[in-house]
């Protein structure tokens, strides 16, 4: 069973995000970046389902140079190989734009599953994935908690506002995971050295036969407008705790005659 | 219809979803709102979505909306869409808000715009604000090309606003592809909900990854128990089965506006900040100085939850001459 993983590659976790407001697009450029740690999830069930049922994962990720380290990380915690899409025509591409991205590259290889975050840790919009299984006409599985295949059927825990649903649907599908699924596996010193020999493919827009009327900022349907600052929340008080931090709490809660 | 705005109903726990009323009370505001209610339904779903704003509802009851997810809903909104061309489609960023306003815009080959706080209709398009990045921007965006435009929004953007109307219904047939009954749902289970809702309470006590354990969140709910409060968590937690899912609180859990927010052992991830950003007032308790949250804190402590957490329990009981 071959699944592909969409691993996106974002801004390390300890950076503060900033937003350039000369391109309006979020600065990405020469800050440390890392696996998303939602992706990982992704790729961990990717795992779980290859040594299970067999076959091969392969990583694809939209990204610019400074996603390698990503790429690197999640062919040591094991995946078979990957993809690169690395151009800087995509710069400002949308939510469709990247779908768009994405679908062409997975069109090229030969899939039962691909398996994605819920929603990115950077952006949190969510619905690339979904996007990406219309593109595709994949079964859409959406919010797993769990996941499992037997034979061509896929059948997961969908998360739902009362609790949760059970989904089924035959592969070929698009699956994306919560980041309760599972804790993802630290990639071990073998795996890390068999990473330095794995194949990262890399393509352009031009590769994927896609042109500036539908990637990039030139593509976007959306268009940011204006970036600012919303009006500034009175700061408060930080106080370090020496032994009277709940009594300050409780005072300062009388005082608001919350108490 | 340039200002005809429609809104996804949902139902959630057998009622019309408060997101729902909201959405429709500010399009009734920006124009002439009409609502898409498809699926399994109160008996008086019709008339509460009249009564929040929509001057039409295209319904259906058929159990294919209910019994696959996704695909069917999408294929009826296309061809409705394609009928009666509104300027914008709002969906709550919801489970199922998402994933039809994702698969939609692509069957559409149009944008969609995701976590909106407001919008307006302008220049033949409309333009959202955003509060990017767990609020730390307000941005504002627009969709360019033709067709309807598709928003996610927040909840809480707006309140819902009761007025005496009735709407006009038209039902609507359910798709005939049987390509559409690709996902189906088999079952659903309801997980009990612990303590009070946390869309009303006023103040809310909430526990992130350095409450350390889901043993800990017992400190949590003493402590909400005494102040009449609700319990939160982080997504963290959540995804780490500490707690149920009910108790989330960020961007992919619910928004909370309470008067108090006490935010324990949260570090303040965008994604969290983004949930309750809207507190009145912000208590934070942490042991890292670097916390994020401490930016947003009326007060903050710096220090062990562990240590401050029962002591400020004490003091409460004290107060309270318990």
């Amino acid at each position: 069973m071959n699944v592909i993983i969409c691993a996106k590659v974002i801004p390390a976790g300890s950076v503060i995000i900033e937003i350039d407001p000369a391109t309006k697009c979020m600065v990405r450029k020469g800050v440390p970046h890392e696996l998303d740690p939602a992706a990982a999830c992704a790729l961990e069930e990717g795992l779980r389902l290859a040594e299970k049922h067999g076959g091969t994962v392969t990583v694809i990720t939209m990204g610019i140079n400074d996603s390698t380290i990503g790429i690197r990380n999640a062919l040591a915690m094991g995946a078979t190989n990957a993809v690169h899409i690395l151009d800087d025509a995509l710069a400002g591409s949308d939510t469709l734009g990247t779908a768009k991205v994405l679908a062409a590259a997975i069109r090229k290889e030969a899939f039962d599953l691909v398996l994605c975050a819920a929603e990115s840790s950077d952006s949190y919009s969510g619905i690339v994935p979904g996007q990406l299984a219309r593109l595709l006409g994949l079964s859409p599985l959406t919010f797993a908690r769990e996941i499992a295949v037997d034979g061509r059927k896929v059948t997961i825990k969908r998360q739902s506002e009362s609790g949760y649903d059970v989904v089924e649907a035959e592969l070929p599908a698009l699956v994306t995971v919560t980041s309760g699924i599972n804790e993802p596996r630290y990639p071990q010193l073998k795996g890390i050295m068999a990473a330095k020999k794995k194949e990262i493919k890399k393509y352009t827009a031009a590769d994927l036969a896609l042109g500036p009327d539908q990637v990039g900022a030139s593509g976007a349907k959306e268009k940011v407008l204006s970036v600012g600052r919303p009006p500034a929340r009175k700061a408060g008080k930080v106080v370090t705790d020496e032994g009277e931090g709940g009594k300050l709490i409780a005072d300062f809660l009388a005082e608001l005659k919350v108490i | 219809m340039a200002d005809l705005i429609w809104v996804y109903a949902e139902v959630v726990e057998e009622k019309i979803a408060p997101a729902t009323l909201e959405m429709l009370s500010k399009a009734a505001e920006m124009g002439t709102a009409e609502a898409v209610l498809l699926g399994s339904a109160p008996d008086d779903a019709v008339q509460t979505l009249a009564t929040y704003g929509a001057s039409k509802i295209y319904h259906s009851a058929d159990a294919v909306f209910r019994d696959y997810l996704t695909l069917p809903a999408v294929a009826a909104l296309v061809t409705l869409i394609k009928k009666y061309q509104p300027a914008v489609m709002l969906f709550a960023s919801s489970y199922a808000g998402r994933d039809l306003a994702a698969s939609l815009s692509a069957s559409l080959d149009s944008g969609a715009i995701t976590d909106v706080g407001d919008f307006v209709l302008k220049n033949g398009s409309v333009e959202a604000t955003i509060p990017a990045l767990g609020g730390s921007y307000q941005n504002t965006s627009t969709l360019v090309g033709s067709g309807t435009k598709i928003l996610l929004v927040r909840q809480k953007s707006f309140d819902a606003k009761a007025r005496n109307q009735t709407a006009a219904v038209e039902e609507v047939a359910a798709p005939s592809d049987p390509a559409v009954r690709k996902v189906r749902v088999t079952e659903r289970v309801t997980v009990q909900r612990e303590g009070p809702q946390l869309e009303g309470a006023n103040v809310i006590v909430s526990g992130g990854r350095g409450l350390k354990s889901a043993e800990h969140f017992d400190m949590l709910r003493q402590l909400a128990e005494f102040m009449g409060g609700a319990v939160g968590a982080t997504r963290a937690v959540v995804d780490a089965g500490w707690v149920p899912y009910s108790l989330q609180i960020g961007q992919t859990g619910k928004t909370v506006k309470p008067n108090l927010y006490l935010a324990c052992g949260i570090s303040g991830a965008v994604q969290h900040l983004s949930g309750m950003k809207g507190s009145k007032t912000i208590v934070a308790i942490n042991k890292d100085p670097e916390a994020p949250i401490f930016q947003f804190a009326d007060l903050g402590i710096v220090g062990d939850v562990f240590k401050v957490v029962p002591q400020l329990i004490e003091e409460i009981k004290k107060r309270k001459g318990a």
